[in-house]
């Protein structure tokens, strides 16, 4: 790692004050992607603004009966949590299918929104890319695809937002609320997380010196028939190829509401509306399911090494639905597939 | 970056660690990973380093009660922290009941990956979130091991938390 200088923040005002006044600075919670990142050289920052200290390690009930879940709270804390575990498990699933329990015991929920892509050229410094060195092109086109984007990608960069946590908040209508030096703002999910488009280094909308306080859930937490389901190259400790957060809210055999979110497929995670409300009022049946799938993946777009994703995705949103209606959601821990 | 660069960061902070135990009052660099402090500074070498990137788990120890990846934390930030490595499991020169489940079960080959497997099984034990086999298994992922002993080590832990889990 090159040298930084280190202080330890202790309120949100100053630390935003600080973050703001100095471009070479970064904020660390967890630490586990950014000093992963500095190893690699791919991060370099002068300076480290240390986050843990403030107080926003809680989960709190909102005035509407939702959750408030603080930018600090680890993902561990969050995933057993007995509100999140009783009315939101489709996070708790989510939060478990990701990373370690170590990981999730360092990681928070800030640190898990603003980690950055997992591809392997972005993180090896000797070769070209977009997103780490704008300009220098994107080798992952031609070349080892596997987690790489199939919907909303660009010419310039088909990376993918690695975060499972993140396909939950998504297909639960989370808000994320920040504070910056102009004041605090509250963003709609969907708009936090950015399409590459040509400015494939920048991740998310927010803007430098802006922090992420903490993620509202509203207070439908879909928690009778709801699945996480994620498709990886081994079975527990690798991010996802597909991964699917599907939601239900039924009345009877008919659909009165769904969500549908999909990780790994695109530079954030993915949901279409269209897709959704084309369920509603159907019965859960598998044609229902597979005609949303074909809505979501009538743009999908492959490079050579991705060709698989379009056929892998469709099954498995297939498969999350019908898990979801059965009321029989993917476990974390029996790796089988019902 | 040399120490006479007048725009060098500060190179060492005050930091205050309990480890197994034992208040260390050390002055760090803020780019000092807690595994480097513990490995080349304390010569704590118990803790092992495999990947140096949070891939493999064999650099974890407990911080404050949890189990992270000391690769993947700055000493600077485990500030007024306890933190236990595998040489603190075992008290008054008597094993840890996981190590001894460990020896009992064959739970290694070459050892590499132990001392991480070791605070692991621990902290599962201690979190109360695994009681099954496939809960086990799950919740020991963090922990790779090259020579796969991985049937061995799940045996172990079972055994421990038949035994009513004495774990710290
Ligand atoms: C081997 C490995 C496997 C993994 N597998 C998975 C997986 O399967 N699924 C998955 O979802 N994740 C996985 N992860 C990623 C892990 O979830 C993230 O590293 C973690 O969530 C990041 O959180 P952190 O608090 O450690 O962030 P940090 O590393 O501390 O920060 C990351 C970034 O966020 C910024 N930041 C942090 N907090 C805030 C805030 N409050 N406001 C604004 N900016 C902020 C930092 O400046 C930095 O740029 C894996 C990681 C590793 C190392
Ligand atoms: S996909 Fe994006 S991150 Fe990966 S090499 Fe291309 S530009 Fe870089
Ligand atoms: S050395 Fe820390 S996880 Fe491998
Ligand atoms: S015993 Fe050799 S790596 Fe696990």
């Amino acid at each position: 790692m090159r040298p930084f200088s280190y202080t330890r923040a202790s309120d949100v005002g100053e630390a935003v004050a600080a973050l703001a006044a100095n471009d070479g600075a970064r904020f660390i919670a967890g630490g586990t992607n950014l000093l992963d990142l500095m190893k690699y050289d791919v991060e370099r920052p002068e300076h480290l603004i240390d986050i843990t200290a403030l107080p926003l390690d809680r989960i709190e009930n909102t005035a509407d009966g939702g959750l408030s879940i603080g930018a600090m709270v680890r993902n561990t804390d969050i995933a057993y949590d007995e509100q999140v575990a009783a009315r939101f498990p489709l996070l708790a699933s989510a939060i478990l299918a990701g990373a370690s329990p170590q990981l999730r015991n360092s990681a928070t929920t800030g640190g898990n929104l603003r980690q950055r892509t997992r591809c392997s050229y972005f993180y090896d410094v000797s070769t070209p890319c977009n997103k780490r060195e704008p300009g220098s092109g994107c080798p992952a086109k031609t070349g080892f695809a596997r987690y790489h984007a199939i919907l909303g990608a660009s010419e310039r960069c088909i990376a993918t937002h690695p975060s499972d946590m993140c396909v939950g908040l998504a297909a639960l209508g989370a808000t994320v609320r920040v504070e910056g030096p102009e004041g605090s703002r509250s963003i709609p999910f969907s708009d936090f997380h950015r399409l590459p488009g040509d400015t494939p280094q920048v991740d998310t909308t927010l803007a430098h010196g802006e922090m992420v306080v903490a993620v509202d859930l509203p207070g439908k937490g879909f928690s009778d028939h709801y699945s996480y389901l994620k498709i990886r190259d081994r079975l527990s400790y690798a991010f996802a190829l597909i991964s699917v957060a599907a939601a239900l809210d039924m009345d009877g055999d008919t659909i009165a509401e769904a969500r549908l979110a999909l990780g790994g497929v695109a530079h954030k995670p993915w949901r279409n509306a269209e897709a959704e409300a084309a369920m509603r009022g159907k019965p859960a049946v598998e044609t229902t399911f597979a005609e949303a799938a074909d809505i979501v993946l009538a743009e999908a777009e492959t490079v050579p090494g991705n060709a698989f994703k379009p056929e892998l995705a469709r099954r498995t949103m297939i498969r999350a639905l019908s898990q979801a209606a059965a009321g029989t959601p993917q476990s974390q821990s029996d790796k089988r597939i019902q | 970056m040399s120490a006479t660069d007048p725009a060098a960061p500060p190179e060492r902070m005050p930091v205050s660690i309990t480890i197994n135990g034992n208040r260390h009052k050390l002055e760090v660099a803020p780019w000092t990973t807690l595994l480097d402090l513990l490995r080349h500074e304390l010569e704590l070498t118990g803790t092992k380093k495999g990947c140096d990137h949070g891939q493999c788990g064999a650099c974890t120890v407990i911080v404050d009660g949890r189990r992270i990846n000391s690769c993947l934390r700055l000493a600077v930030m485990a500030d007024g922290s306890e933190v236990t490595t595998v040489e603190g499991l075992a008290t008054n020169g008597e094993l840890h009941p996981m190590q001894e489940a460990f020896i009992e079960r064959d739970a290694f080959q070459c050892g590499y990956c132990t001392p991480g497997q070791l605070c692991s099984a621990v902290a599962l034990i201690d979190e109360g979130h695994a009681t099954t086999r496939d809960e086990i298994r799950e919740q020991m992922s963090g922990n790779l091991c090259r020579c796969g002993a991985y049937v061995n080590i799940a045996d172990a832990i079972e055994d421990v938390m038949a035994k009513g889990g004495q774990a710290r």
